[in-house]
């Protein structure tokens, strides 16, 4: 399949805005949704409608079976070891949420220690706040450097000074859990997890990996990786809106107590007493996005097409050129530096790779233009970006600015899309100068 | 000229563009006449809140009319409120509270503004006119 008939499965890449046509560039905040998911995402709703799991008709096992299948279809696309550690979200937020709150619960208490990257999307930074407020644990942050790396020495020396992870008991001090993105939302740095899980684990310490942008750009093993925690959205990888998923491993999910509670995840219930239902249900209170969820087959299945040689090597030049272009111009800084000029693949698999990835993310600013105006302007152009904090403001602070541009991108954008991107760009500045 | 015949000549004015993108060009202009605005006054008692860029408003009533003098980060932001300084500054405190902003919807101009920079609108027209009525009480 070529990206021209990859981009023909989304309906919406055909609009005009403004009479222009539309580049969409803002993919990092969601994806656009192929034909196969809207249909379905109908279809559950037209033909199959009914609640999931409660009742004996026949619809409502169409809506179930729709439902499972989905689980099914997230348990392979990440090689997760069962459908029990497949637990249906409305989202990477609410995920992330369900191990702070559920996992803080079980292991987290004053004196403890919660380890935060320093590039974290909030929605993976504030419920780890909260976690910390409610319990007196400390936040401690694995710092980035002026590339957008991970200093993980820095986080040797937390390990060192915690090294007990969630299982000990009555250490004086206990780093109970890690949580990092797999790639940031602003860097587009794909972060070697795979180091910082062998370090935490060598130490006992579990990580959760915010993998909505990674499950984007990345072939996630959950297995091979080895996390404890992966969560993402739905909507960012094809599917439709309200989805996501956390995967989690069966010891843990086993011993956190429910996060939200009613609902069909309960066991047995007295008026003063219930035990829960077994995993994945535990954590499904309540009646689930089941003909949004219904998609993910379909969404997944892009995302494999997606990947196909043919349409990865054109993504792959279309990204190249656009970070030649932004970086050819004397005016604009590109934040996330993959510390590998020639821009190839080094991930050595060491503690601390000297080279990065970028996985099709582009956070920068233009020397003497505010982000927000570029922004405007290239709307007027058909082309949609995205300015400002990004819900990730420490990251932002970081290198010294009140926020950014980025142009993100997915494998139906087109090199024509890239380089009209540029042009654009050029007489935007124009403009605003 | 009155308020209300300023706003209408900027409404005709920008009528002129068929395109949105000549009409931001239009703005922008405004903004780079707009007056230097002196770093000592950029403080946060003059950041107006609710915009995602900065934008710092002063008033001061010179003969019992208010004059209005800002600046912002952002160049558009900067030529939206040059555009309501040309309509609203150098008028007694009356004038500007019995004025409405109808010309800023006849322009076109909110529903072209992203709605972050649409609610730093609102802002920037709810200080100009808190800046009056200040004004008119100190008057008084
Ligand atoms: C890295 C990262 N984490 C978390 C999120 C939150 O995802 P959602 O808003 O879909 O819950 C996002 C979305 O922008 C993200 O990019």
């Amino acid at each position: 399949m070529t990206t021209r008939e990859f981009r023909e499965l989304f309906p919406i890449l055909m609009r005009k805005v403004y009479g222009k046509s539309l580049v969409y560039f803002d993919n990092a905040a969601t994806s656009q949704r192929p034909r196969s998911v809207v249909d379905k995402w109908v279809r559950i709703s037209q033909e199959s409608n009914a609640n999931i799991y409660r009742a004996v008709h026949k619809l409502s096992a169409e809506a179930t079976d729709a439902y499972e299948q989905a689980r099914e279809a997230a348990r392979a696309f990440i090689n997760a070891g069962s459908r029990e550690e497949i637990i249906f979200t409305s989202g990477c937020t609410a995920a992330i949420n369900t191990v702070a709150y559920s996992f803080g619960q079980a292991f987290v208490k004053a004196g403890d220690t919660v380890i935060v990257g320093e590039g974290e999307h909030h929605s993976n930074l504030v419920p780890w706040q909260l976690l910390c407020e409610r319990t007196g644990a400390s936040l401690q942050i694995l710092p980035i450097d002026d590339k957008g790396h991970w200093d993980l020495s820095v986080l040797k020396g937390l390990l060192a000074e915690g090294k007990y992870g969630a299982d000990a008991e009555g250490a004086s001090q206990r780093v109970k859990l890690v949580a990092v993105t797999h790639i940031s939302n602003v860097l587009g740095l794909v972060n070697p997890v795979e180091a910082v899980i062998r370090l935490c684990h060598a130490a006992g310490v579990p990580v959760l990996v915010d993998g909505a942008q990674g499950i984007v750009h990345e072939r996630v093993d959950v297995q091979a990786m080895d996390c404890d925690f992966y969560a993402f959205s739905g909507h960012k990888v094809y599917a439709a809106t309200g989805t996501g998923v956390l995967y989690g491993k069966k010891r843990w999910l086993e011993q956190m107590p429910p996060f939200l509670s009613g609902g069909e995840m309960v066991g047995t219930v007295t008026l003063s007493h219930a035990d829960f239902a077994g995993l994945p249900h535990k954590f499904e209170a309540g009646t689930g996005n089941f003909a949004a969820i219904a998609t993910f087959p379909e969404a997944f299945e892009t995302a494999l097409l997606a990947r196909e040689p043919e349409i990865a090597t054109s993504y792959e030049a279309v990204c190249s050129y656009l970070e030649d272009a932004l970086r050819a111009r004397g005016d604009v800084r590109l934040y996330g530096d993959t510390g590998n000029p020639a821009g190839q693949a080094v991930l050595t698999g060491e503690a601390s790779p000297a080279a990065y990835r970028r996985a099709g993310v582009f956070s920068f600013t233009i020397d003497g233009v505010h982000h927000e105006d570029a922004a405007q302007v290239l709307d007027k152009m058909g082309i949609a970006v995205r300015s400002g904090l990004m819900c990730a403001e420490p990251v932002i602070r970081h290198f010294g600015v009140s926020g950014m541009l980025r142009a993100s991108l997915a494998p139906y954008n087109t090199m024509e899309e890239a380089e009209s991107f540029i042009k654009c760009l050029d007489k935007a500045i124009n403009l605003l100068r | 000229m009155t308020i209300a015949q300023k706003q209408e000549e900027l409404v005709e004015a920008f009528s002129e563009f068929d395109e949105w993108l000549d009409k931001y060009e239009y703005l922008i202009e405004m903004g780079k006449a707009l007056p230097s605005f002196p770093e000592e006054k950029k403080t946060d008692e003059r950041l107006i809140k609710g915009c995602q860029s900065r934008v710092w408003l002063d008033a001061q009533t010179v003969d019992g009319k208010v004059v209005f003098s800002a600046d912002s980060d952002a160049i558009i932001t900067r030529g939206i409120i040059a555009m309501l300084i040309d309509v609203y500054s150098n008028r007694t405190p009356e004038e500007i509270l019995q004025a409405d902003d109808r010309f800023i919807d006849q322009i076109g101009l909110r529903e072209n503004l992203s709605p972050t920079r649409q609610n730093g609108l609102l802002s920037m027209m709810q200080t100009i006119r808190q800046l009056a009525e200040t004004a008119a009480r100190t008057q008084a």
